[in-house]
């Protein structure tokens, strides 16, 4: 027996039976019914069966076919300080848009997020969020009247 | 028939040409122009940020612009092809073959000519082909019941993801992701809250926005973040008055934009099969019929000029399944149906007699955004092309401000943001798993109404699954659903010459980490 390669589709099958597996049972919790009066869990259930089933496929064929793939799980040059800032942004967005307004919140997020390019400085990445800041003020809060402070406790 | 249909028109005229309705047809290509320059910016992005913008609109302009995004951005994508040889657009990525080429012989200028020509060309068959053919399929479509509805949206599905790029297998696992994920919420029949986990915020189910947001917002920036290319801007030199083409190269590209049009046209009608297949089959189509196929890959206008119109043509047919019977071909149809759910109206047969405003309108807008794009493009190549060189770095932080703004602004609650990006760090998972994620839209949006009609079909058959094989039209979708996999597991099995070929056109377009995500 050939040396157990770990390849990507197995990963990928097994996610989907992982996914499938879960579906059903939670959806067991939910009545049933019958073909003729479904109640809500019969969807829930019959999706998850075929998506696990799907996902043994998935990983079947994998072993079936001779291509040699070997390809990781992470991209050739994982970038986890970019992924970081991205991730990052949308954090703050909701953080500062909840206690602190509008304003810091756009801010925060256009300059974190900018800051996971590798070239990007922080002077740069000020200048772009500052730009942006302005922009988004304009355009959703005096155009699009979008109910968001822009400072909380500060009446702009 | 011709005649109530040119009445209809012109009242489809009368509706597109209100200055409101006007202003956002014209401003949806303006956008979708601009987003199809953009390279790393798709439809389906910009699409699902301004959709919570439209919400206090009337229906009839939302729908308006949201559509102009769509066919704007392909005018705009085969810039990005010709000039820069990167296919940020998928549906372009074949009008690199020949348009960068003639880029570097000094006629980018006649190929981006020939591409708004072949474009006008090709959209107007695909309007003209949606006038006569949805009002028929309509006529068809008021004889479904719940059976037929159910097997028709199965075949959707199917064909939505077996026909699309990558593993079919993976396809179909997305098309059941997606299902699952419109079953979170509650029950419309009970009111069971089903995979809430307890959230209050789940009950009313996941938001079309923040998963179409988190797909292809998100996950795009995860996976292009410093993995993009610097930009060669070294041909990318246009003038107005480069943009006309001789007689002799009109001549040349004349036989192969109608065959395109007619290529495409014929792809639209087939669910599943976008303009990205068609510009693809076309290209391939018109190489095997040329009596100079060593041309091709080295500047030919016919290898720009077909698919350029093939994908035109397609665009404006995909609007077909999705009006006239309520069954989306693509991601983007997707997000419209939704955008017409939102908007309380609810897609289907029904649609073109209870809503004509909508359907004649848009249809005439099509017109009307048409010329207007051909208007805009002529005189401000110029200013796109400079448009080109906005390094991504600018770009992401600034979409990633409108994708969270804008799903805040869907419901004024901060949880969707949240949403979106739990849903996009999921979506970049399946992306490194070779998933594709367009799948999971058409899933999505078509899940509810899938559960409703099965429910209902049964429930009228007393439980006899059966009722899907009597019924004669139900059979015939069914049978098509078994062609559909049959052909998949033929292709798996035998590798057909054809498939090798076109695999090995598509191994000749020059990647990009953009293109994954931006149809």
């Amino acid at each position: 027996m050939e040396k157990f390669k770990l390849k990507r589709d197995y990963y990928a099958g097994g996610l989907m039976i992982l996914i499938g597996v879960g579906a059903a049972v939670i959806g067991a919790g939910y009545k049933f019914g019958s073909l003729a009066r479904m109640g809500p869990g019969f969807m829930p259930v019959m999706l998850g069966i075929v998506l696990a089933f799907l996902g043994i496929l998935i990983a079947g064929t994998t072993l079936a076919s001779s291509e040699p793939d070997d390809a990781r799980f992470l991209p050739a040059n994982p970038q986890w300080f970019g992924w970081a800032c991205i991730i990052a942004g949308p954090i703050l967005f909701i953080v500062l848009g909840t206690y602190a307004g509008m304003i810091p919140a756009v801010f925060a997020c256009v300059f974190v997020c900018a800051l996971g390019d590798k070239t990007a400085t922080y002077k740069s990445s000020a200048i772009l969020a500052a730009g942006i800041t302005v922009f988004g003020v304009l355009l959703f809060h005096y155009l699009l009247a979008v109910p968001f402070p822009l400072m909380r406790g500060v009446d702009l | 028939m011709i005649s109530t249909a040119i009445t209809d028109l012109y009242y489809g005229f009368g509706v597109a040409l209100e200055p409101h309705n006007l202003m956002y047809c014209f401003l949806g290509v303006l956008v979708g122009n601009l987003v199809g320059v953009l390279p790393g910016m798709g439809p389906v992005a910009t699409i699902s940020i301004l959709l919570p913008l439209t919400f206090g609109m009337q229906p009839v302009p939302a729908i308006l612009m949201l559509s102009g995004v769509y066919y704007g951005a392909q005018y705009g994508g085969a810039i990005c092809s010709i000039l820069l040889n990167l296919p940020c657009h998928p549906p372009h990525a074949v009008t690199c073959l020949d348009g960068f080429p003639m880029t570097k012989q000094g006629k980018g200028g006649t190929a981006l000519g020939i591409t708004i020509i072949a474009a006008f060309i090709g959209a107007s068959f695909g309007i003209t082909e949606m006038i006569f053919l949805a009002p028929f399929l309509v006529k068809m479509a008021l004889e479904f019941g719940p059976a037929e509805v159910c097997s028709l949206m199965l075949v959707g599905l199917l064909a939505g993801s077996t026909l699309a790029k990558g593993s079919p297998l993976k396809g179909i696992a997305m098309t059941v992701f997606g299902l699952l994920v419109g079953i979170v919420g509650s029950d419309i029949e009970t009111g069971q809250p089903r995979f809430t986990f307890g959230i209050t915020e789940l009950f009313d189910g996941v938001e079309i926005v923040a998963l179409a947001l988190g797909l292809f917002g998100v996950a795009e920036f995860l996976n292009s973040i410093n993995n993009t290319e610097t930009v060669d801007m070294k041909y990318a030199k246009v003038g107005i008055s480069d943009m006309f083409p001789s007689k002799a190269d009109l001549k040349k590209a004349f036989f192969p934009m109608i065959r395109g049009t007619i290529l495409g046209s014929l792809c639209a009608l087939i669910p599943g099969t976008g303009p990205t297949i068609a510009s693809f089959v076309s290209y391939a189509t018109e190489k095997k019929i040329s009596k100079t196929p060593e041309r091709f890959g080295h500047g030919a206008i016919e290898g720009v000029a077909c698919p350029e119109a093939s994908t035109h043509s397609s665009v404006q047919g995909d609007f077909i399944p999705t009006m006239s019977l309520g069954i989306p071909g693509d991601t983007v149809m997707a997000l419209l149906l939704g955008a017409l759910i939102i908007h309380g109206i609810v897609p289907g047969p029904q649609l073109i007699s209870q809503h004509a405003d909508i359907f004649w309108g848009l249809i005439a807008s099509f017109w009307i955004g048409n010329i207007l794009l051909v208007v805009l493009n002529v005189p401000m190549i110029g200013l796109w092309v400079k448009m080109l060189s906005i390094p991504y770095r600018y770009l992401y932080p600034s979409a990633m401000f409108f994708v969270c703004i804008g799903v805040y602004a869907a419901n004024n609650d901060m949880f969707q943001v949240g949403e979106t990006l739990f849903i996009g760090i999921l979506g970049y998972i399946l992306l490194r798993l070779d998933f594709h994620p367009a799948p999971i839209l058409l899933g999505f949006v078509l899940g509810p109404r899938f559960e409703e009609n099965f429910r209902r079909s049964l429930l009228i058959s007393r439980g006899d699954l059966t009722t899907f094989i009597d019924r004669p039209i139900s059979a015939f979708f069914l049978l098509i659903c078994v062609v559909l996999i049959g052909a998949q597991i033929y292709v798996w099995l035998r590798k057909p010459k054809i498939i090798e070929e076109e695999k090995a056109i598509e191994a000749q377009v020059p990647t990009t980490p953009y293109s994954e995500l931006a149809e």
